[in-house]
């Protein structure tokens, strides 16, 4: 757990006392990401590096797991607190080995405890502990530092993380590639992680929480659903954009939604039995057809029920798109606009059947939040904090 | 193919030249009077030796720690105009310096030690400083933020990776120094310098040359000497030449 006390930072510049962090009070929760979100400027990595000292506090206080920093020696904090930076910050003159085991090593391990600890961090890195360890970072991709990087930080297993935009130097494919793997850790590792950021996209992907910073103030501090349904102010609206509904698609899993009633026929159906489900069900074109172990096997048109005789295993065709019930409303949303489709049937992990999710289904879910807002302009969300 | 063959009909031309140059010699008789000055050589580069090595010994000795001083971030704010009054000082030249010594110090090892002492310490502080000065920030605050103490962050970090710019500013200084070194003798301590001087002074260039060759030879080996000592000790990934 970190938490913030009327944390303030004062730059003295030649044109006088900037306010780089304004009275910033803020909790992050164990084992959740929080990320820093906000324009160039506006405070956000301030904030973070007084959290290990890089930048000293004028005011306010640290606590980490409830204990406050302020009379905790520098070196012993900044040890127990894993940093990772953009520009990365490999030693150039030491090997990938020295380069992971160094906080192990200034914290007086042993020999054979920190070399099997390298060993286990590559590995949990996903690079190969024999190819990689003897190597010096200059031979390594910039993706493959960056994981030498968060390894380094990862090392002695410290509770708290500190991260400043540790993604911005890495080219977007392999900056997606590396959150998911960074996600899948952190489901396991259950650090409490902050996360410096000015994307947007990086902030909902990555974020269990967002603060919206500006010009040193912290503006809204929230889960990133109720960021985007509900900004607090026209400066986070503008800063989310005016596309800000469908980056919920990405926060919004199939599951949520899924209606679990769907009329389906099986290839033994006569086509006037489906036509007759077809219009029981209130469909408008179209009907699933499954097998004898319910995973989707074609789709019966109305119009050719109408006008054919005889078995729907005669007469299907091929279902042009099924959800899971873990992918995003984005996928599904995806899916059915390349098929144009106006619902899809979602399966489970065996891939039976299990409902269905409709386009009505989603706009309404994402509008819900809109439209209660509207409703009732004065009652601020019960998530935001000041 | 032209370029090639070009490039062929000089290397034999050159082969031609060093023969009949070799031939001429001998049969003038240049060899057997550098022969003749060889006991010389051989007693005054031991002396030239010394010199170098023990004002560029001393030199190293000041010069890195003097650099690594200016670099801390305490002494920022004097570090850049020391370094003027440093650089201000190698304007002056070698001779001045050694004049000036002998006039503090009298003649002899002493004042020519000292001046070549003087001569060289500022290439190698300022080669240490600038080097130290141009770790990258963002290690130095990898560094700090991972929570190594000020003195791990020197020895661990800024200097392994300022090493190779250190030790560009050596060679230059030990080899600057190794030719400096025949000056010394126009304050009494001897060196080569003895027979170049002399044999200028009595118009004699053979005499000069077996004074002038071995100096110019010595500083050659002194130059790939600490080139040799930098490929092996600065670290790999921070060596351009084991890249």
């Amino acid at each position: 757990m970190i938490r913030l006390e009327s944390l303030t930072k004062v730059f003295d510049t030649q044109k006088g006392a900037v306010v780089a962090a304004d009275h910033i009070d803020m909790e992050v929760p164990e084992g959740e990401i929080c990320v820093l979100l906000g324009p160039s400027g506006c405070g956000k990595t301030t904030t973070l590096k007084m959290i290990n000292r890089i930048v000293k506090p004028t005011s306010g206080k640290v606590f980490i797991n409830g204990d406050d920093t302020t009379g905790l020696d520098t070196q012993t904090l900044r040890r127990n607190i894993g940093y990772v930076i953009q520009q990365i910050g490999l030693f150039p003159n030491m090997t990938i080995e020295e380069n992971i085991t160094i906080v192990p090593k200034l914290l007086g391990w042993d020999k054979t405890k920190y070399k099997a600890r390298a060993r286990e961090m590559m590995a949990m890195i996903a690079l190969e502990p024999d190819a990689f360890l003897k190597r010096f970072p200059s031979e390594l991709s910039g993706g493959q530092q960056q994981r030498i990087g968060v390894a380094r930080a990862l090392a002695a297993d410290p509770p708290v993380m500190l991260m400043d935009e540790p993604f911005g130097a890495i080219d977007p494919i392999n900056r997606a590639v590396i959150q998911d793997e960074f996600l899948k850790m952190q489901q396991d590792l259950n650090k409490t992680i902050m996360f410096v950021s000015h994307d947007i996209d990086e902030a909902i992907k990555m974020g269990d929480r967002v603060a919206v910073f500006r010009e040193g103030k912290l503006v809204q501090y929230s889960t990133p659903d109720d960021l985007l349904a509900a900004p607090k102010n026209a400066f986070v609206e503008s800063f989310l954009g005016e596309d800000r509904a469908l980056k919920r698609l990405n926060l919004v899993k199939v599951r949520e939604i899924v209606t679990d009633e769907i009329g389906t026929v099986i290839p033994s159906d006569t086509l006037e039995s489906a036509l007759a489900k077809i219009d029981d069900y209130g469909y408008q074109n179209a009907i699933l057809m499954v097998n004898e172990r319910k995973q989707p096997a074609g789709i019966i048109n109305r119009s050719i029920a109408r006008t054919t005789k005889g078995y729907c295993r005669d007469h299907f065709q091929a279902v042009p798109a099924v959800v899971d019930l873990d992918d995003d409303l984005r996928k599904a949303a995806s899916l059915m606009f390349a098929h144009d489709q106006t619902w899809l049937p979602c399966v489970d992990k065996e891939g039976t059947v299990c409902g269905q999710i409709t386009q009505r289904a989603m706009t309404s879910h994402l509008g819900a939040r809109y439209r209660a807002r509207q409703g009732d302009d004065r009652k601020p969300s019960a998530a935001i904090k000041e | 193919m032209p370029i090639r063959s070009i490039k062929g009909a000089l290397k034999v031309l050159v082969l031609v030249a060093i023969f009949f140059a070799g031939v001429w010699s001998q049969s003038s008789g240049v060899i057997d009077e550098f022969i003749w000055y060889l006991p010389d050589v051989q007693y005054l580069m031991v002396q030239h030796i010394w010199l170098t090595a023990m004002s560029g010994s001393l030199a190293i000795i000041v010069a890195i720690p003097l650099g690594v001083l200016l670099s801390r971030p305490s002494m920022a704010r004097v570090a850049e105009s020391l370094m003027q009054v440093l650089n201000v000082g190698t304007t002056i030249p070698t001779l001045a310096v050694l004049a000036l010594s002998m006039s503090f110090l009298g003649i002899g090892v002493l004042p020519a030690v000292f001046g070549l002492f003087v001569a060289t310490l500022l290439p190698i502080t300022r080669n240490t400083y600038a080097g130290l000065k141009g770790v990258n920030p963002a290690l130095m605050e990898a560094a700090a933020g991972i929570g190594m103490s000020p003195m791990q962050r020197l020895f661990k970090v800024e200097l392994p990776n300022a090493l190779y710019v250190i030790f560009a500013g050596m060679r230059t200084a030990l080899t600057i120094n190794v030719g400096t070194v025949p000056l010394a003798f126009l304050i009494g301590a001897g060196g080569l310098g003895e027979l170049i001087f002399t044999g200028i002074d009595l118009y004699d260039p053979v005499m000069m040359l077996s004074g002038a060759i071995p100096t110019a030879l010595l500083a050659i080996v002194v130059d790939a000497l600490i080139a040799t000592i930098a490929f092996l000790i600065v670290p790999r990934g921070v060596n351009p030449g084991r890249a």
